[in-house]
This record gives C-alpha cells, sequence and structure tokens, in this order.
C-alpha cells in the first residue's frame, strides 16, 4: 500500500494565504507572536509588509482586525483557538460579529492533538464558542486540500468567519480531481444503511478507517464529512438520519456544544434519532504525543469503531 | 475657530443628551456632558467629515471607546447634521436606530461600534495601521474614559500604537474623574495618566476639556507630532453644563425625572442666555 501524504492543516492555512494573497489584494494577515506556529510566517516571508504582529495580546489583535476591516482590509487574525476563540471571545462577539465586519479567524492548534503542550493549549471548546455567536461561520476542515478550499471560501464570504486548523500531519483524503467545497454543505463520503457517522475535521478520516472496520463486521455505516459547522447542512443529516435511523457524532472537541450538540438541535427538531456523541468527554486534556493522545481519549479510529459497535448492539 | 459658536453648539449638543437621556428613562449623561466640548470640537472644528456623504473613504475616523457616552456622540451627530436632531428622543426605545451603545451598522456618522470598554481604541488603531498601510491621510480619534483605562486591552493597544509609530492616531481620555463606583482614586487608581501613556511612546498634551483654545491647541499640537501618536488628557467635570449632575458619580448612569429634566433645561438655557 502506498504511503498516504500526511500534512498538517495550520500548514494548509499558512501556504492558501500565501496562494491567495495576490487575488485578494486587500488580503493583511495579523499573528500574536506565533507565525512560527500558526504558519502565517509563510505569508510574512513572501509579503513582509501584509503581515502584522501585534505582539502578545490577542485582544487587541482582534481589535485592530475590527478597525482594518472598516477600512475595506480582510484581516486573518492568526492565533491558538485557545486564544483566539478563548481568550479572545468577547472581542470578537462585540467588535467583529456583532458591527458585522469582515475578519477572519484563522485558529490553529485546536483539540487535544495540540499534544505535549497539555491541557491549558489544548482547546477543546472553540467550536461551541464560536457558533453561539449571530452570524459567525464555523468551519473546520478535514485534510490540506479542504482547509486550504476553507480559506478561499472564507475570503469569498462577507462577513466573519472562523476556521479551525490542527498542529498534527493528518492524511491528505480529498485530492481527487473532481472535489469541490461548498460552505455550509456537508460531504458523503461513503454510503452506508445501518448508520450516519457524521464527523469533522481531523476525525473524518479515523472515521472513513472505522467505517471499514465497523464493514468488516457487517455494519454498513454511511459517513458525512461536516467541514461546515455553521451554518450546518441540516438538508443533509436530517435525510441521512431518516435513512439510516441512528446517528454518531465524531469530533475532536468537546461533546458540549460543537458538532454532536449541533446535529442533535438539528435532529430534535425535525426528525428525533438516536445519537451517540463521540468527542472529548467534558474533562481537560494532558500532555503527551498527540497520536498517543487520540488513542486514550478514544479518538482514533480504534475507540471510534469500538464506541459505535457498542451502541449498534 | 469661532469660540463663541463653538460654546453655543456644545450647549446646544448638552440639551440633545438631557433629553435624549430622560426621553429614554436610563443612559450614561454625566461623561456625555463631560465629554461634550471635545466632540464638538471634533466634529465642528477638527475633523474631515461630510453628514451627507458618511462613509467616505478619506474621511477622519472617531471611535468612541467609552462607548457608554452614546448620548453625546449621537447628540453631537444630530446637530452637525448626520440625522435628525428630533430623533435623539428615540434614544433606547424599541425599534429605534439609536442603540444604547454606538451601532455602525445603523447610525450615520457612527464609524466603530463600541459599548464594551477597552476594545474601541484597538479598532481605532487599526484604522489608523491602514491608514498607514495605504499611505492615506485620513485621522483617526479614539475617545476613551478616564475609569475604561483600567482595562488592559487600552494598554495592549498604547503598547501597538506607540511601538509603530501611529501618528494619525489621537487618543483623548475624557478625565472627569468619577466612575460608576465612585472615584476613580478611590476604585483603582489609572493615574498617573499622563506617564503611562508618555511611557508607551505617545506624545502627551493636557488640558482643561472645557477650554476651546486649550482643545483647539492640543489638537494643533498632535497633527504637528510626527512619529508618535498622540495622547490628550483633558481634565474634565462630569455632568458639566447641569449643576445638580455636576461631580455627581450617582449621574454617571442615571436618567433624570420630568422634574429634574426640566431643572437641567433651565441650566442649559441659562447659560445659553449668557452666550448671547
Amino acid at each position: 500500500m502506498a504511503e498516504v501524504k500526511k500534512i498538517a492543516t495550520r500548514d494548509s492555512y499558512g501556504n492558501a494565504l500565501t496562494e491567495l494573497a495576490e487575488q485578494y489584494p486587500n488580503l493583511v494577515v495579523l499573528d500574536a507572536d506565533l507565525a512560527a506556529a500558526t504558519k502565517t510566517g509563510i505569508f510574512k516571508k513572501a509579503y513582509p509588509d501584509r503581515h502584522i504582529d501585534c505582539g502578545i495580546a490577542e485582544c487587541n489583535m482582534v481589535g485592530i482586525a475590527a478597525g482594518l476591516a472598516t477600512t475595506g482590509k480582510i484581516p486573518f487574525v492568526s492565533s491558538f483557538a485557545m486564544f483566539a476563540a478563548g481568550r479572545a471571545f468577547e472581542q470578537v462577539r462585540n467588535s467583529v460579529a456583532y458591527p458585522k465586519l469582515n475578519v477572519k479567524i484563522g485558529a490553529t492548534h485546536a483539540g487535544i492533538s495540540v499534544g505535549e503542550d497539555g491541557a491549558t493549549h489544548q482547546c477543546c471548546e472553540d467550536l461551541a464558542l464560536m457558533r453561539t455567536i449571530p452570524g459567525m461561520v464555523v468551519m473546520n476542515p478535514s485534510d490540506d486540500v479542504e482547509a486550504k478550499a476553507a480559506v478561499k471560501a472564507a475570503l469569498d464570504h462577507e462577513g466573519p468567519v472562523y476556521i479551525r486548523f490542527g498542529r498534527l500531519a493528518v492524511p491528505v483524503i480529498n485530492d481527487n480531481a473532481d472535489y469541490k467545497f461548498e460552505l455550509g454543505k456537508g460531504v458523503v463520503l461513503r454510503e452506508g444503511k445501518d448508520v450516519t457517522l457524521v464527523a469533522t475535521g481531523l476525525e473524518v478520516s479515523e472515521t472513513l478507517d472505522a467505517a471499514e472496520k465497523l464493514a468488516a463486521d457487517g455494519i454498513d455505516a454511511k459517513v458525512i464529512n461536516i467541514h461546515t459547522i455553521k451554518p450546518l447542512d441540516e438538508e443533509l443529516i436530517i435525510a441521512a438520519a431518516k435513512e439510516t435511523g441512528k446517528v454518531v457524532t465524531i469530533e475532536e472537541h468537546s461533546v458540549i456544544g460543537g458538532l454532536g450538540s449541533a446535529v442533535c438541535d438539528c435532529l430534535a427538531a425535525n426528525a428525533p434519532t438516536p445519537v451517540l456523541k463521540i468527542g472529548v468527554n467534558d474533562t481537560f486534556g494532558e500532555s503527551g504525543p498527540a497520536v498517543e493522545l487520540l488513542k486514550k481519549y478514544g479518538l482514533d479510529s480504534e475507540g471510534i469503531y469500538a464506541k459505535v459497535k457498542e451502541f449498534m448492539k | 475657530m469661532d469660540t463663541l459658536a463653538l460654546k453655543k453648539t456644545a450647549n446646544e449638543v448638552r440639551k440633545g443628551i438631557v433629553t435624549a437621556v430622560h426621553s429614554a428613562k436610563s443612559g450614561h449623561p454625566g461623561g456625555s456632558l463631560s465629554a461634550a466640548d471635545i466632540l464638538t470640537y471634533l466634529y465642528f472644528e477638527e475633523m474631515n467629515i461630510d453628514p451627507k456623504d458618511p462613509k467616505k473613504a478619506d474621511r477622519d475616523r472617531l471611535v468612541l471607546s467609552k462607548g457608554h457616552i452614546a448620548p453625546g456622540l449621537y447628540s453631537t451627530l444630530a446637530n452637525r447634521g448626520f440625522f435628525p436632531v428630533e430623533d435623539l428622543t428615540t434614544l433606547r426605545h424599541v425599534g429605534s436606530y439609536l442603540q444604547g451603545h454606538p451601532d455602525m451598522k445603523h447610525i450615520p456618522g457612527v464609524d466603530m461600534s463600541s459599548g464594551s470598554l477597552g476594545q474601541g481604541i484597538s479598532a481605532a488603531v487599526g484604522m489608523a495601521l491602514s491608514a498607514k498601510l495605504d499611505n492615506a491621510d485620513y485621522r483617526v480619534y479614539a475617545v476613551l474614559g478616564d475609569g475604561e483605562i483600567q482595562e488592559g486591552q487600552v494598554w495592549e493597544a498604547a503598547m501597538f500604537a506607540g511601538a509603530r509609530k501611529l501618528d494619525n492616531l489621537v487618543v483623548i481620555v475624557d478625565n472627569n474623574g468619577l466612575q460608576i463606583d465612585g472615584n476613580i482614586e478611590d476604585v483603582c487608581s489609572p493615574y498617573p495618566i499622563a506617564d503611562k501613556f508618555k511611557a508607551f511612546n505617545f506624545n502627551v498634551v493636557e488640558i482643561d476639556a472645557h477650554d476651546f483654545d486649550q482643545i483647539a491647541d492640543a489638537f494643533k499640537k498632535a497633527k504637528e507630532t510626527k512619529g508618535m501618536p498622540t495622547a490628550i488628557v483633558a481634565k474634565s467635570v462630569k455632568g458639566k453644563g447641569v449643576s445638580f449632575m455636576e461631580n455627581q458619580a450617582s449621574w454617571h448612569g442615571s436618567a433624570p425625572n420630568d422634574e429634574q429634566y426640566a431643572q437641567a433645561m433651565a441650566d442649559l438655557e441659562k447659560i445659553g442666555e449668557s452666550l448671547k
């Protein structure tokens, strides 16, 4: 079997900004002393005059972005998810979203796959926080191809957007010729009749692997990739729930408030269906290599497989 | 500059403030009245703005970082012709475009939504930075409260503005000495204010916020100063112009009843008479 290509979506972020800079002359990039980690350093090297390092002051950085946006710039604010969505939450809400300013938030190092830095830096609450803000678009791409497409989609969308990127290199799963990214549209990656597995971010590839293991046991799982948490592709999720009768959500995020909650909100109102939420179970993370942590917290393909198997009994 | 005309205008702005807050039965008259002369000077003398074209690209911008004094900004904008003065009585009413705190999406002349303290100055810094990136020559003004500068974000923004030498930015601190819980020195003293901004590489000018000659001089100095932003620390009287509101923290965020409103308007009428 050929070696699977792996790229961290934070790299995709830095590369996409750089590749799109010429086409979008109003694009500017802000960082808070993390350009080497968020990969906006790639952009900085190519466009030093359009990269603004704000120092370690995320709240001010978001406010500066808001001010830039009032003058027609399209600022990408970059930091770790913990600080972009967590520390600067109120600035995002009041300075960006309330006036509907055209600010994009590129949040890297989301979830427990941050790894060794541990719980203080492993943000598992960002999707919940961002999705509560009126008018906010929330994206969580699954691989390099999708991450770059999400950056482009954010540029073409007028208004605030939050995009979640990861630190861990993840398999490239969308490098097919007919790949098309549509903001707010889920993607069916595998057809199945017994259960629908709705995954987001780096859990999409883990879920595809889990679906193969389930198939070997005679469980035919449909797999949907939700790269846009808000607005959610409700039509697709409702149809899949009606079709398979059971739904499982998989995310590298708290089971409170993220994809699982969004799917449950949707189904409770439209098509009540038993749902299993797989994610981080109302707990903080810890230090360790990312791959080992994903395994420990049951968020690798083995863990997903085991939980779905139990759910299907 | 016609100082007498500015004084008359500022007095009309003050009437609009108490009228709006009285009609709303809530709001922030004290700080609105203390900043009324500064706001009047900015919109009637200093800023390149056009009430008929509130969004023109090369306009000067103002961010009311102390957003709770929205009545002060609205009354100034209305008197300047951005919208009808009569609309001030709709302040804070359901369905009115005059929201409790500045709303740039719906109010002509408002350059930034604000109200959560400490955030407006960052947006102003972003606007000033944008002018520098584009080699545009518009200027940006941010009005802050002296209580507001207890917010840490103010100093993040000041550090950035000083480091980036944003000489197109003027920060005005309305130093009326009072905040909700009382005297700013008793609550959590921000003094010495001038030294703090100097330490962040600002040109600092200290003035009497109710003396138009000093106000004009300060903004002139700001314009002449290159390579660093300017902070104007403006010593003011909270509730200025309304006898029973002056220097009273209790009038930070409460509205006059009908009787008090009549008294306030009588005070301002009297000031108006003295300016004839």
